[in-house]
């Protein structure tokens, strides 16, 4: 299980890193490039890239044979979709996640630098002055 | 049985309204947050369960002077065993309304418990494709330019840190960090939200749901704080929140004009231009609490109108400003409170239970 998972963010870096999409034959031949991927059957690479389109992050174009995968989204695409969870920006989501300084309001933030470059001031004053 | 129902109308009218308005506003849970953290949770409990008896006492009194054969007698007829005369349409409403409040009320929690469960695991499923994989146990790094900093509870703890947060921070900033959300993560302070979340989700008229919901929020930040203070400085922590809750704000600096982001030009850093908007206006203080990629800049290069107004703020503390009690009390902060005040605090929040307990106690064995 835990290998799948490891095969299944492999292909999806090869799907990322390639411009143009995929058959599993060449999902295959390229991961034999690498040294832990070598010998791997083309079945095991389709059954990846099924469990890839259940999760929504890859999609078969079906016209062409053999069938040709693509990545859904790219890699920066769904980091964003993963930072947009973290913020909260979705109503619903707000409270998915608790995150670092995930209450504090611009106003606040700004006050907070202030007081510190003040401080920062004071402290580097001090020793010339004393 | 009456007595015990208007006992625990009163509570719950107590619990829903004055005490949590009061506690809310109170300036005490900053100086002592677990007991204050324990007293909310006690509201919440006591509050879900005087409301509910209340109902349940005052429709089942005319069947009988104790609550459990008035119960038992209930479930006859509802069974269709026996005709209740003494039950007119007021008191069956009374009755409804206490099946209906306590399943709404359990119904709600698990269906935030399952919907967070859910969401979570999705999220956790998207953070292993997009994660790098050398960061150390229990954390993953997102490639991203905000610095951002999160904990993802449930199975297999995970703190997820974004890769300008490990750009922007220095090696003791980033500790603080670590310590504070594994703070959150220890001590399950998403369980802790959890009742309040589904609680504002099942009486969001309820104004005070909302006002709980913010307290426990803002008791779990300070709990997580004074965690991270036992391996970290003050001014560790500070100089991080500073860093990420500037950029953190949506309609604040874009990742371009972020304070250590790649990009970020470093002559700007002390002059706001004028495409700035008024988060990203603010000079960048040359503290060494700052990102350690980016050539502090003088104090002098500095607004120097910021750096008077912030002068004039410190002595007096600009804390009245701040809406955030958490930031507050970092800044200058209050001794905690004494022994005896927390231990008042925390039999406060285990009395709030017992006493509806107590009064349906009662009622069950005809006291009341």
């Amino acid at each position: 299980m835990a290998a799948l998972g490891e095969l299944e963010r492999s292909v999806m870096d090869l799907l990322w890193d390639h411009q143009e999409a995929l058959t599993a034959n060449a999902v295959r031949d390229l991961l034999a490039q690498t040294e832990d991927s070598k010998g791997l059957a083309v079945t095991t690479v389709l059954t990846v890239l099924a469990r890839l389109e259940k999760k929504g992050l890859v999609s078969r174009e079906r016209g062409t044979r053999p069938h040709l995968y693509h990545p859904t989204a790219s890699r920066e695409e769904h980091t964003v979709g993963l930072i947009e969870d973290a913020l909260g920006t979705a109503a619903d989501r707000e409270a998915v996640l608790v995150r670092f300084a995930g209450a504090i309001s611009a106003g606040d933030a700004a006050a907070l630098l202030r007081v510190l470059a003040a401080r920062e001031e004071r402290d580097t004053s001090l020793p010339a002055g004393a | 049985m009456l007595l015990a129902s208007y006992l625990l109308a009163a509570l719950a009218v107590l619990l829903a309204w004055p005490v949590p308005v009061l506690l809310a506003r109170a300036a005490w849970p900053s100086r002592a947050p677990a007991p204050a953290m324990l007293l909310w949770q006690g509201i919440g409990l006591a509050g879900g369960l005087s409301m509910i008896g209340a109902f349940l006492c005052w429709g089942l009194a005319p069947l009988d002077r104790g609550l459990l054969p008035a119960a038992g007698l209930l479930v006859h007829a509802i069974l269709g065993r026996l005709e209740l005369p003494g039950l007119d349409v007021v008191h069956l409403f009374a009755l409804s309304l206490a099946a209906l409040l306590g399943g709404h009320l359990l119904l709600t929690l698990a269906r935030s418990a399952w919907r967070l469960a859910r969401d979570r695991q999705r999220h956790r499923e998207m953070l292993a494709f997009l994660s790098k994989p050398e960061a150390g146990p229990g954390t993953a790094v997102i490639d991203h330019d905000t610095p951002l900093a999160y904990c993802l509870p449930g199975a297999g703890n995970l703190t997820v840190l974004s890769s300008g947060l490990l750009r922007s921070l220095d090696e003791r900033e980033l500790r603080a960090v670590l310590a504070h959300e594994s703070a959150h993560l220890d001590q399950r302070h998403d369980l802790l939200l959890l009742a309040f979340t589904s609680w504002h989700a099942a009486l969001p008229w309820l104004p005070t749901t909302r006002l709980a919901l913010q307290a426990v929020g803002e008791l779990v930040e300070e709990l997580a704080d004074d965690a991270a203070l036992r391996v970290s400085t003050r001014e560790d922590l500070l100089g991080a929140l500073a860093v990420v809750a500037l950029a953190g704000q949506s309609e604040g600096p874009r990742p371009g004009t972020l304070p250590g982001a790649p990009g970020a030009g470093a002559p700007d850093a002390g002059a706001p231009s004028a495409g700035h908007d008024d988060a990203a206006a603010v000079p960048v203080p040359s503290s060494p609490s700052l990102p350690p990629g980016l050539p502090a800049a003088p104090p002098a290069a500095a607004s120097s109108e910021a750096l008077a107004a912030a002068r004039w703020a410190v002595p007096g503390g600009p804390h009245e400003a701040l809406s955030s009690r958490r930031l507050g009390r970092l800044l200058s902060p209050d001794a905690p409170l004494g022994p005896w005040a927390r231990r008042l605090a925390g039999t406060s929040a285990v009395a709030l239970v017992v006493l509806p307990t107590l009064f349906l106690a009662a009622a069950g064995w005809d006291v009341l």
